[in-house]
Order: structure tokens, then C-alpha cells, then sequence
């Protein structure tokens, strides 16, 4: 597979998934593993540029996909996140991060959600569209607050 | 995670070979179930065939104007689908209160129906399960049965579906097509989940190695809803939830299908309430009377008595709104 623009060969054993591949075999740390039951959202990692959850991956499943994770991310969010104290720890960052990214995309094409719709971007939409990435210091304003300010 | 061997069959023959003569073998779809359970010890295949490369990943117009859903569509494609959103609006929105959006990308048609419980004595295996260790027990019967079945529970079982799509495609008439190495067959959805009995550990109608290859849908009724509550508002399983379709034409119903999510160990049809529904009048007395008829069949644990009230006013608000937009024709 390709891990943030690399070829990374990786001879995995069928039971490994995703988020370990990442961290243990290849030390892509950014993923993190908070629940590894596809719970929290802290390993959401990029998959050809659709966001999933990489602990319930299993690494076999994307052989020959593009896997970009945060240490592959460039992109106006990480500053606003900065900005706008979308983070205490940290913990779940890199996940929000790209959870955030796959998300826009997903708005962008039209995407409806449970909030009401694929027009646009609300605050309600943000919060319904991220629901899969918890953050247990509760920083959901500022990382409303910052996605809110690079959809607009 | 208890090691398996993988293979990744390139047709669906391929696959069903593979899972009539492997050891121990389970489909693998998006994984989002089935990984998880691998992980706890609760699955243990010796073999996992992955089915994600077989061609069932299309929506399909039918001749009749229904719809044909490929077993691996991924639920946010389902529930983005334009013919989806447009004729099938209860099917785009259960499948859009499900899970999260990463979840949704990964889960596939074919695994959200079959999908296991989350009953939580289910996934602690120091529990007692039936389910999980035939004749070990039920440990939700006097435990924590919050998130408990109502109806068609039985003492051996309490636990509860957890899909949100298939109570949707169960009000829809789906049609559910599987392959085996036999032929292939057609199974109605409200047929393919089985109740609990004395065997909760057999959860379908499916023999072994079967595949589920696509769902049929009939043509679309005139508008149809879908409407969940549970304790947080996003990202949790349902406690009570709601799909309906409801037709009315001067005042009288004329359609009326409802089925139930969260209270029982399958998608619950609720015909009885469709039987007092049709033919009488669309107002909210009405609507209580067929409610709280489905309902009367009711068997309740300390933890869930309130799922009672909870789905005879979750029913009512459902055929409210419906008879109130856009569903007089």
C-alpha cells in the first residue's frame, strides 16, 4: 500500500489490522488506538481519501490503497484547530483531524447526514457529521469552531 | 486475535466454494462487526473469506420501479443514493442514524443484516450468553436490561437487533436474494431473522456458507420515515426506533406499514398495528389504538419497562408527521 505518498511493502499476517500495521510495523504513530473497537474514532485514518476507522481495519483488506494519516496531512485545519483550542490533550486529535477531512470531502459531494441535509455546513451538521470522533476533555467547540472556520 | 487464514476470492463461485470447503469459514464484508468480535474471542473463524471483491457493490432501477441493492454497497453510498433519498426517504434516513461516518463508509449491506447484538452480557465473555455458550445462561434477564428486547423474547434470550437499516428495509417488503452452492433463493427480510426460542444462537434463516448477494426492494409507497430515539443524539444503537409508510386518502388510510426497531431480537413488523391502521381514520386516537395494541404483547424486565410507552409514543409522533406531509394523496 501507499502511506502518506511512500510504497510501503508490508508482509502482514491476516489478523493484523490497519492501525497496528500503521504504528507497529511501519511506526506511523499519529493513528491512535483509544478504544480498538471502532468506538472513539482516534485511529480514523484516510483510505483513498474516504475516512474509516483503521482499528477495525484489517490491514489486508487495503492492499494496494492510498492510506494517508496525519503525518501526511497538510491542509488549513491543523492551524485552525490550533486557533481555535480544538484540543486539550491531543489524544484525539490526529483522528478529528482527519475525520474532519473526509468529512468535507463527504460534504462536498453531497453527502446527506441525520442533522437534515447536504446543504450548508451548520454547526449542527459539524457535530452530527463528526459524532464518530470522541474527545474526552470535551474540547467540541473549538473543534466545531475550527472546522466551522475553514468551511467557510 | 485468535490467527485464521485469509483468502479473497475473485467471483462469487470462487467465494462459495471457499466457504463450502474451508474449515471453520466466514464472509468477510467492511468489518466493522465482525473484527470487533474476532477481536473478543467471540468469532473465531478458522477461515475468513472476503467477499469485497465480488461485483455486488451497484444500485439498480427493477423493471417495476423498485430498486436492486448490491450486498456490497457501502451504507453511506446507500444512504447518499439519489433514488434512495427520493423514493425510499426511511431507508436513507435509518441507514444515516446508524453507526458513525467512518463506520457507514466501511459497513457493507450484506454485514449490516447480519449483524450480531451489542447486548452487553453478549460481549462480556465472563458473562452467562445463550447466545454466545449455548445453554450457559441469560445473565440480562435480572441484570442491566436497559437496552433489552420487548417483544418476541423469550427466557433463554432478551437481546435485541441492532440494525437500523434493516428495520427500514423490513417496513420496505425487502426482499433479501442469497447464493449458496445450491442455487439461489429469495427470502422476505422479515423472514430472514429468526426469535430467540430455546436457540438464540441461531440468529437466521441462512445455512451454512450461504451469501447474501443483494436486496430487492418493491416499489416505493407514497412517503415513508424513519424515526429513532436513544440516549444520546448521535452515534448510539437505538431504544426505540420507528419505520413507517403511511398512504391516506380522505381522511382513511389506505397503507400503512410499520416496523420497530430496538425492542425485539429482530426487525419487528408490527401487522397487527397495520391490520387496525387500514381502512380507518388517520388521526392520532387511531394511531394509539394500533400502537398500543403491537404493544400488548409486551414482556418486561425492571431495566426496559419503559420501552413500552416509549414506542407507543415514538409510533404515534412517526404516523403523525407522515399523515400530516405530504402522505394525502
Amino acid at each position: 500500500m501507499k502511506v502518506n505518498g511512500d510504497v510501503a511493502a508490508l508482509d502482514v499476517e491476516p489478523w493484523v489490522s490497519l492501525l497496528d500495521a500503521l504504528r507497529e510495523r511501519l511506526g506511523v504513530t499519529g493513528p491512535k488506538k483509544g478504544c480498538d473497537q471502532g468506538a472513539c474514532g482516534a485511529c480514523t485514518v484516510l483510505a483513498d481519501g474516504v475516512r474509516i476507522n483503521s482499528c477495525l481495519a484489517l490491514a489486508v483488506q487495503y492492499d494496494g490503497q492510498e492510506i494517508t494519516t496525519i503525518e501526511g496531512v497538510d491542509h488549513p485545519l491543523q492551524e485552525a484547530f490550533v486557533r481555535n483550542d480544538g484540543l486539550q490533550c491531543g489524544y484525539c486529535t490526529s483522528g478529528q483531524i482527519c475525520s474532519a477531512i473526509g468529512m468535507l470531502a463527504e460534504h462536498a459531494a453531497g453527502m446527506p447526514s441525520a442533522a437534515g441535509g447536504s446543504g450548508a455546513l451548520t454547526e449542527d451538521e459539524v457535530r452530527e457529521r463528526m459524532s464518530g470522533n470522541l474527545c474526552r476533555c470535551g474540547a467540541y467547540n473549538g473543534i466545531v469552531d475550527a472546522i466551522m472556520e475553514v468551511a467557510r | 486475535m485468535k490467527p485464521f487464514a485469509y483468502v479473497k476470492p475473485a467471483d462469487v463461485e470462487a467465494a462459495l466454494h471457499a466457504a463450502a470447503t474451508e474449515p471453520g469459514a466466514k464472509f468477510l464484508g467492511g468489518g466493522t462487526n465482525l473484527v470487533d468480535l474476532m477481536r473478543e474471542g467471540i468469532e473465531q473463524p478458522q477461515t475468513v473469506v472476503d467477499v469485497t471483491g465480488l461485483p455486488f457493490d451497484t444500485v439498480e432501477d427493477l423493471p417495476d420501479g423498485g430498486l436492486r441493492i448490491g450486498a456490497l454497497v457501502r451504507n453511506s453510498a446507500l444512504a447518499a443514493d439519489p433514488r434512495v433519498r427520493d423514493r425510499y426517504p426511511v431507508l436513507s434516513q435509518a441507514l444515516l442514524s446508524g453507526a458513525s461516518g467512518q463506520l457507514r463508509n466501511m459497513a457493507t449491506v450484506g454485514g449490516n443484516l447480519l449483524q450480531r447484538t451489542r447486548c452487553l452480557y453478549f460481549y462480556d465473555t465472563t458473562s452467562a450468553c445463550n447466545k454466545r455458550e449455548p445453554g450457559s445462561g441469560c445473565d440480562a434477564l435480572d441484570g442491566f436490561n436497559r437496552s433489552c428486547a420487548i417483544l418476541g423474547v423469550s427466557d433463554s434470550c432478551i437481546a435485541t437487533h441492532p440494525s437500523d437499516m434493516c428495520v427500514a428495509l423490513a417496513a420496505l417488503d425487502a426482499v433479501v436474494e442469497v447464493r449458496g452452492t445450491g442455487g439461489t433463493r429469495r427470502v422476505p427480510v422479515t423472514d430472514l431473522h429468526r426469535l430467540p426460542g430455546d436457540t438464540p444462537e441461531i440468529e437466521t434463516d441462512l445455512a451454512p456458507g450461504e451469501l447474501i448477494t443483494a436486496v430487492e426492494l418493491p416499489p416505493a409507497p407514497a412517503d415513508s420515515r424513519y424515526r429513532k430515539v436513544r440516549d444520546r443524539a448521535s452515534y448510539a444503537f437505538a431504544l426505540v426506533s420507528v419505520a413507517a409508510a403511511l398512504e391516506v386518502s380522505d381522511g382513511t388510510v389506505t397503507l400503512a406499514r410499520l416496523a420497530l426497531g430496538g425492542i425485539a431480537p429482530k426487525p419487528w413488523r408490527a401487522r397487527e398495528a397495520e391490520r387496525l391502521l387500514t381502512g380507518g381514520p388517520a388521526d392520532e386516537a387511531a394511531f394509539r389504538r394500533a400502537a398500543e395494541a403491537e404493544l400488548a404483547a409486551a414482556s418486561v424486565r425492571d431495566g426496559n419497562a419503559f420501552k413500552t410507552s416509549l414506542a407507543t409514543a415514538t409510533i404515534v409522533a412517526t404516523l403523525r408527521e407522515l399523515s400530516q406531509e405530504g402522505a394525502v394523496r
